[in-house]
């Protein structure tokens, strides 16, 4: 068998005939043990040596072949009674019952059977499924056998029903006939029945009678398949390379749950043998012939409806056939669709903002494990002597070298010992094994994989230490922190894969996502709050200060950077004009920032907060930067790089606004801490009274509605409108008190003068919030005004106890604080009333994200199972694999949305600021 | 009275094409129209402008993302799944 290769010409699915079965068995299985007291395989016993061998040091004494090289042959046993196979109770059921329980023909007519057969001839030719004709076919022969009425079309004799009990028990509804043959009929006029368990060996005969050509009308094409086969009469024993057995380290010997289930119908077999032979009575025969066929199906399939799992001596349930195949962890899913691989490595992941976002620092004790094979040649046999000479052991060496000796390919692993040897040896065409290094194209992936950014291409960055590391912005596509979470790299082992990889999944060629038109790369946190701390009106720094600032951001002989912004001003720099050298010169941009305040009259250029940004050939003239100009998700800077200058241009943006970042935000220092959110005395009264007054309104509002004076809105009833009321009320009173708190959380004063309340001259928790670095306002305003009402099920908590949340109300109060209205703030404090209503609202938000992903993991998968066929043509076709035509149009107009502006075309608002900002 | 399912707003419009229209719109496509998504005889707004097996109808709705779509379907038989 070995060295032959076969190309499938085609696959057929049909029924194995008991002969086929005999046919390729090599040993006929007799006996139900193992091995002896020596560990030899007792001769045809389950682990017969023609049934193949696993260990190495063993002979195969059907093919010859050692342990490894031999696949396996199968055997049989001989069933002494005939059993039904679980798969197919229900098949059987329905072909009985669409034919004569006489004389085995379909209940139909033979004009009927003609137009069938030809219209399924047809359909087979066509290659198309003939299920639906078949249906039809049992549908209309079940009718006529149920109704009682009619005789078979062929022999005239009378028909019974056939039921079946889930799965295998196959039962004939025989009427009852008194002594001149006729039918028994009740009160009601009914035939009088009895149920008659039909036997395996009955059902075999009954099966057996039915014509070819009749079965053709049923759906059994009897050129691979007969009815009766569905009844086993010979059982296929699997090689023992599918059912090894495990020597444990105690040296005691574990078979496999095939194995075990195999000896215990094996068992049963010969006591019926045995006790059919000795002549016992029917009854223990028949009991027998149950259990074997239990031992039977429970072999095909234990977790069968109706019958008891087979269990081990432990009282674990056995993995059957049907077991090893189904579900996640079956065959399929975790052996054939996804496998192990080499070549790969998983670690934790760690942050590194020196590295750029195309690349991947590598632990070196991972970039000294995976390898990457290289061809020997001219150009690089030098470094590649190298690599052997360092050996496995020192990093840029090499693992294995692989030689081609008289056209076989021989693998050399490279040791200390023989590492001279090999170098001196290497030739042009050798393929070397060599470590990782820096440069190698590698893939990143984190789970779960949902979107194609979770997969990218990578640079490689040895590095010391045993983490990952990854560049701060490429953090959202992967959706990765760093409070533990791991991710895996995978080695490419082709130039050709490597050059694919590298200019289609390469970080930089996924800043824009395909999902809304816009970067999901982007900056980040501090990245944004140093932005920000940078570029705000009025921070200067020393020109010295500024080049060093230049230094280290790698501007200095940038390419994109022209000399001429690098001139010595003799005066102190702004942050705006540091943060304009990472600009391209034709840059002409105006928008408004994260942090506007979206006042009723803008004042545009003249904004108090600079907030409107504009960008006057690639200067930045007004406005700070924030997450609207390059935050993952939003940055509309970072956008029209992208767009107008292409992903270099973009990555190089990013990468050199990391470092600019982190030297603005070393400039200033950033910190936090509660005192952020300290508000004066007076505020906290204001927005006590606040509180008390909306507190008051919503009793007002109950005193209404129990004087029965409410009215009801439309389409509502007057508890619902009540409700909604008191919602809106408790929703403004919060939200006014959070305004009232805003009033003094303030990003920072101009000088000391202005300093009249508890406030730090910066607040960085407000940076931070209104930059969109963290954190938002209404996260500030519930650590320092009011936490608010909480929430479960959508509305205000009114279950737990009769009629109230807790018995700390009256029963059907209605109240704000009776129903989890929190007035108290974070910083604060909750009392314990509120602290456990927070309580109840936060756990449901927990059992919600918990449950949300596991509904969206189901839905993707099935989303994903749907259209993974699906594929896309140059000219914008969309078709499945079998050349259906889907769209014609893809998405109907033919956009593809990662180069589209966040889902349109094109923004001609944007253009057109655009050019009146290049105008001016 | 019997409601006319044409004038229903969710109604996108169906019109049977011509032997010319099909030649003119399908010269230079690469499939077949054997490709093209199908719609039965048998359903209803196949049934209320009387298209018959074989032929194209040609189907102008409203889009999300294009504002007015054009698409083709094949009018199919009975037992032709898809």
């Amino acid at each position: 068998m070995k060295g032959i290769i076969k190309k499938i010409d085609q696959i057929n699915f049909g029924l194995m005939s008991p002969e086929q079965i005999r046919e390729m068995s090599v040993v006929k299985i007799e006996r139900p043990d193992t091995y002896d007291e020596d560990g030899y395989p007792i001769e045809s016993g389950l682990m017969d040596s023609r049934l193949g061998v696993i260990d190495p040091s063993l002979k195969c004494r059907t093919c010859g072949e050692k342990g490894g090289e031999c696949q396996g042959h199968f055997g049989m046993i001989e069933l002494a009674r005939p059993v039904i196979h679980v798969g197919f109770g229900d098949d059987i059921h329905k072909i009985l019952r669409s034919t004569c329980s006489e004389c085995g023909r379909v209940l139909l007519d033979e004009d009927e059977i003609e137009e069938y057969t030809e219209k399924m001839q047809e359909l087979h030719e066509m290659g198309e499924s003939v299920e639906e004709l078949v249906k039809e076919v049992y549908k209309k022969c079940k009718d006529r056998k149920t109704s009682g009425k009619i005789l078979c079309p062929h022999c005239g004799a009378e028909q019974e029903d056939i039921k079946i009990v889930k799965p295998i028990d196959i039962i004939e509804v025989r009427k009852r006939y008194d002594e001149e043959g006729n039918i028994i009929m009740d009160e009601n006029g009914e035939p009088e029945t009895d149920d008659y368990d039909l036997t395996a060996s009955e059902v075999r005969e009954k099966l057996q009678r039915i014509p070819d050509g009749d079965a053709y009308v049923l759906g059994v094409n009897p050129e691979v398949a007969r009815p009766e086969w569905m009844v086993l009469t010979v059982l296929p024993v699997p090689p023992v390379t599918v059912r090894p057995s495990i020597t444990l380290d105690t040296g005691e010997r574990s078979e496999d749950d095939l194995t075990h289930k195999l000896v215990d119908i094996l068992r049963i077999n010969q006591r019926l043998i045995e006790n059919m032979d000795a002549g016992a009575p029917q009854l223990i025969v028949e009991d027998l012939w149950k259990l074997l066929q239990y031992h039977v199906t429970t072999y095909f399939d234990n977790e069968a409806s109706g019958v008891p799992p087979a269990r081990h001596r432990s009282g674990r349930p056995l993995k059957t056939l049907a077991q090893r195949l189904k579900g996640k962890e079956g065959r399929f899913r975790s052996n054939l669709s996804g496998k192990r691989v080499n070549f790969s490595a998983r670690t934790v992941i760690s942050p590194d903002p020196n590295i750029s976002i195309n690349e991947v620092g590598v632990p070196e004790m991972i970039a000294k494990e995976v390898t990457v094979p290289t061809y020997v040649n001219e150009w690089n046999i030098d470094d590649l002597k190298v690599a052997v000479l360092n050996g496995p052991d020192v990093h840029p060496g090499a693992n294995y070298v692989k030689k081609l000796i008289n056209n076989k390919e021989m693998k050399v692993r490279v040791l200390d010992t023989n590492k001279e040897v090999v170098a001196e040896n290497l030739e042009y065409g050798d393929i070397v094994m060599r470590h990782l290094k820096d440069g190698d194209i590698v893939l990143f992936n984190r789970q779960p994989s949902l979107h194609r950014m979770s997969m990218m291409a990578h640079e490689v960055r040895v590095l010391p230490y045993k983490t990952f590391r990854l560049n701060l912005c490429v953090c959202p596509p992967y959706n990765a922190d760093f409070d533990g979470d791991e991710m895996n790299m995978h080695v490419f082992q082709t130039d050709e894969s490597r050059a694919e990889a590298k200019s289609l999944m390469r970080v930089q060629e996924h800043i824009l996502s395909p999902r809304f038109g816009g970067p999901i790369i982007g900056a980040i946190h501090d990245h944004i709050s140093g932005a920000y701390l940078l570029t705000r009106d009025g921070f200067t720094v020393p020109e010295d200060d500024a080049f060093q600032m230049i230094r280290k951001s790698h501007l200095l002989n940038n390419p994109y950077v022209d000399k001429k912004h690098l001139k010595r001003k003799n005066r102190d720099w702004t942050g705006k004009e540091l943060f304009s050298l990472l600009l391209p010169d034709d840059l002409n941009m105006q928008y408004t920032a994260e942090i506007c305040r979206k006042c009723d009259v803008c004042l545009h250029e003249e904004c108090e907060n600079d907030a409107y940004v504009v960008i006057k050939d690639g200067q930045l003239i007004y406005g700070s930067i924030d997450e609207a100009a390059y935050g993952s998700f939003s940055g509309k800077i970072l956008d029209t790089i992208v767009k107008e200058y292409g992903p270099s241009r973009a990555k190089e943006f990013l990468d050199r606004s990391t470092d600019l970042a982190i030297c603005g935000i070393m400039k200033t220092g950033i910190t936090t801490s509660t005192n952020d959110e300290e508000i004066p005395e007076e505020a906290i009264e204001r927005i006590g009274e606040h509180l008390d007054n909306a507190e008051a309104n919503v009793d007002k509002l109950i005193d209404i509605y129990e004087d029965g004076l409410l009215d009801p809105l439309p389409g509502r009833s007057v508890e619902e409108t009540l409700e909604m009321r008191i919602v809106q009320i408790l929703g403004e009173a919060r939200d006014k008190a959070g305004e009232i708190a805003e009033g003094y959380l303030i990003m920072g004063k101009e000088s000391d003068d202005s300093y009249d309340h508890a406030m730090a001259v910066e607040n960085h928790s407000v940076v931070m919030a209104r930059t969109g670095a963290r954190a938002s306002m209404l996260n500030l305003a519930q650590i320092t005004a009011c936490v608010g009402q909480q929430s479960v099920r959508g509305g205000r908590i009114t279950r737990g106890y009769l009629n109230r949340p807790l018995p700390h109300f009256r029963k059907h109060e209605l109240g704000a604080r009776a129903k989890g209205f929190v007035h108290s703030s974070y910083k604060k404090g909750l009392d314990p009333v509120e602290f456990f209503f927070h309580a109840m609202g936060g756990r449901e938000g927990l059992v919600d994200t918990a449950i949300r992903t596991a509904q969206s993991g189901y839905m993707q998968r099935r989303l994903v199972n749907a259209l993974e066929d699906l594929n896309v043509r140059p000219d914008g076709l969309v078709a499945d694999n079998k050349n259906q035509v889907i769209q014609r149009v893809f998405g109907e107009e033919g956009i593809d949305p990662a180069k589209s502006d966040f889902g349109k075309v094109a923004n001609l608002d944007k253009l057109i600021s655009e050019m009146r900002v290049k105008g001016e | 009275m019997a409601f006319n399912i044409l004038n229903h707003s969710a109604v996108p419009k169906h019109e049977i094409l011509s032997d010319e229209e099909i030649e003119e719109i399908f010269a230079d496509v690469d499939f077949d129209l054997n490709q093209l998504p199908k719609i039965k005889v048998n359903d209803p707004v196949s049934k209320a402008i009387g298209a018959k097996e074989g032929q194209v109808l040609k189907i102008t709705r409203k889009s999300e993302t294009a504002g007015i779509f054009v698409t083709f379907r094949l009018v199919s038989g009975e037992n032709n799944q898809k």
